[in-house]
């Protein structure tokens, strides 16, 4: 039996004026401690599901109840047990470091001893103890980003929601924010985050769910979802000539090829256990009259398996 | 994740939030925000006050001091005492109305357009609704903080004397009463108006709103423009000045107060209303 979940929605739907499905028929169950991913492209619907979930966005229908408290009845109650980092930066201008984490305290109820103290903590915790008196405006794009994880896990929040939380950062940004995702995680801290990076998804979460014009199209462990491609090695063909026709080629002639496609101007070629393929694939890419540029052979990705149930790439 | 934590883990330490009744969460989270507005109205009180002061300041050096000293005295020799007094009220009302703008509508246009700090601010623990009203609570307070600034200017700028004669009852439920006008108006503009439009806000808006809000001249008087004298009743800031006017001056025209009072109400809960809805409207999608 698997615990207590701290989000259960049902039948949740959100259809934006125009007829614009945004998000459709939506169940899920975000476990208490796990860090649930929404994956997906832009516009697939996940940046909805969350303003849902933190009574930013009314549902048109359905039903979401998040750390036990119904969001459609109670929105105004249902702020006490969230945590939101959303995708813009909405630290108060105005204020220092330590005064927007101050003031957050002081907003959800925190005496002013309580939370200057855990300001410190706070500070110390996402490493910007050293600039806690300096304006806002002065961090980079990375600090401000931990300072919000700060905010948002400030008053304790049964569940954290991170929005894109690395779009837009370097790469060393995204792996000190990565850290510290990784530290709440250990504490216990359930998360539900949205990317549309792969290895975000990857590395990050316990559970994955795939989402596309407003559905969840798949839902498991990174591993698990790997594993659904069916295949344990991918090669990437480019090659002149007729790819289509190459590609039928190499699913009917080389044994061990789970599936051979045309996509994105190359062949994705899946394949299952089976030895000396690379060669087979060159002798018959040769037969068949195909000149190979490069071949790149590596394990099935997240971004394997949303080709696989899209038939498009995550970057589309 | 490989790396080891740099620091010590909180969460063991820290229980969960747990749900306070709704009552307590709303009332610790108003006063919260209530208390981030003022804190930072004192942090920034070197720019408040030359922002809040200068323009009554102008109007009364100008039209009290200097126009008198070089003979351009309004209204005549005689009239100009009188006039004195009757610009008091009207700063007072202008005052206040400003406040209503700079406090209210200006930093909502740019937390709304721009910045998007609202988005926070409303994941506050109360209404979102409540985060509107609170809006207007600020903005009364710095409405009357600012009222309050006019009369010591008005009491020593004037080359002719000021004959103020206070009426305290009628000051202070009138006082507050503006300022909630102005806060509400404030909200009702912040919540409709884009960082594009704010030069045109002031154009359209506030310019029309007080050469015509019978700061410089009784409403009374305006009896020989007919139709201007009606034209002007929609504006809300006539019935401050008008209701300073009965407040703080003898033998000046006013209009009756049984007008002011139910105008004044009727307006701040016309735009209550409006911004406090417009404001949900902005941020619940």
């Amino acid at each position: 039996m698997p615990p207590e979940a701290i989000i259960t929605t049902s039948k949740l739907c959100k259809t934006y004026p125009g007829d614009i499905k945004a998000v459709i028929d939506l169940d899920m169950e975000v476990r208490p401690g796990e860090i649930y991913g929404l994956l997906g492209p832009n516009g697939a619907g996940k940046s909805t599901t969350i303003g849902m979930l933190t009574t930013r966005v009314l549902p048109t229908s359905g039903s979401a109840v998040v750390g036990g408290v119904d969001i459609v009845a109670h929105p105004a109650i249902a702020k006490q047990v969230i945590g939101v980092v959303p995708q813009t930066n909405t630290l108060d201008r105005a204020m220092t470091v330590a005064e927007n984490l101050e003031f957050h305290g002081r907003f959800f109820g925190m005496t002013t001893k309580d939370s200057r103290a855990a300001t410190t903590e706070l500070l110390a915790k996402v490493r910007l103890l050293d600039r806690k008196d300096a304006p806002v405006m002065a961090l980079s794009g990375g600090m401000a980003q931990r300072l919000m994880v700060a905010r948002a896990i400030m008053h304790r929040p049964q569940i954290l929601f991170l929005d894109e939380p690395t779009a837009g950062l370097d790469p060393q940004s995204r792996i000190a924010l990565w850290e510290i995702v990784g530290e709440l995680h250990r504490e216990g801290q359930t998360i539900l985050l949205t990317t549309h990076y792969m290895e975000e998804a990857d590395q990050l979460c316990q559970r994955v769910a795939i989402m596309d014009h407003g559905r969840i199209l798949a839902l498991d462990t990174p591993a698990g979802l790997k594993r659904s491609v069916g295949a344990e090695r991918i090669f990437t063909i480019s090659a002149n000539g007729n790819l289509d026709v190459l590609a039928a080629r190499l699913a009917s002639e080389i044994p061990g090829v789970v599936s051979a496609r045309r996509f994105d101007g190359q062949v994705i070629v899946e394949v299952g256990p089976a030895h000396g393929v690379l060669g087979s694939i060159i002798a018959s890419a040769e037969g068949a009259g195909a000149e190979l540029t490069d071949i790149s052979i590596a394990e099935p990705t997240l971004e394997n398996v949303f080709i696989q149930l899209t038939g498009k790439d995550l970057r589309e | 994740m490989s790396n080891e934590p740099t620091s010590a883990p909180i969460a063991s330490r820290r229980t969960l939030a747990q749900l306070r009744p709704a009552k307590i969460a709303y009332r610790r989270a108003f006063i919260g925000l209530l208390g981030r507005d003022l804190h930072l109205l004192r942090k920034n009180l070197k720019v408040f006050l030359p922002r809040t002061i200068i323009q009554p300041l102008l109007l009364v050096f100008v039209f009290t001091y200097v126009f008198p000293k070089i003979g351009q005295g309004v209204g005549g020799a005689k009239g100009e005492a009188a006039f004195s007094t009757l610009l008091v009220a009207g700063v007072v009302g202008l005052a206040i109305i400003f406040q209503g703008i700079q406090a209210v509508a200006l930093p909502l246009v740019q937390e709304f357009g721009y910045s998007k700090e609202i988005e926070d601010r409303v994941l506050a623990p109360l209404p979102t609704r409540m985060v509107g009203v609170q809006k207007i609570v600020t903005g009364t307070l710095q409405s009357l903080f600012a009222a309050a600034i006019v009369f010591p200017i008005a009491a020593i700028v004037p080359a002719t004397p000021v004959h103020l004669k206070v009426n305290l009852l009628v000051l202070l439920t009138l006082a507050p009463l503006a300022g909630w006008v102005s806060a509400s108006f404030g909200l009702m503009l912040g919540t409709k108006v884009q960082p594009q439009q704010v030069p045109t806000l002031f154009a359209l808006i506030v310019l029309p709103l007080t050469f015509l809000g019978a700061i410089y001249y009784p409403w009374a008087s305006l009896e020989p423009v007919r139709w201007l004298q009606i034209a002007v009743l929609v504006n809300p800031l006539v019935y401050m000045t008008e209701g300073f006017r009965a407040c703080l001056t003898q033998g000046v025209d006013h209009m009756s107060l049984l007008v002011v009072y139910p105008a004044l109400i009727g307006f701040a809960t016309l735009f209550t209303w409006v911004g406090v809805s417009g404001f949900e409207r902005r941020v619940v999608s």
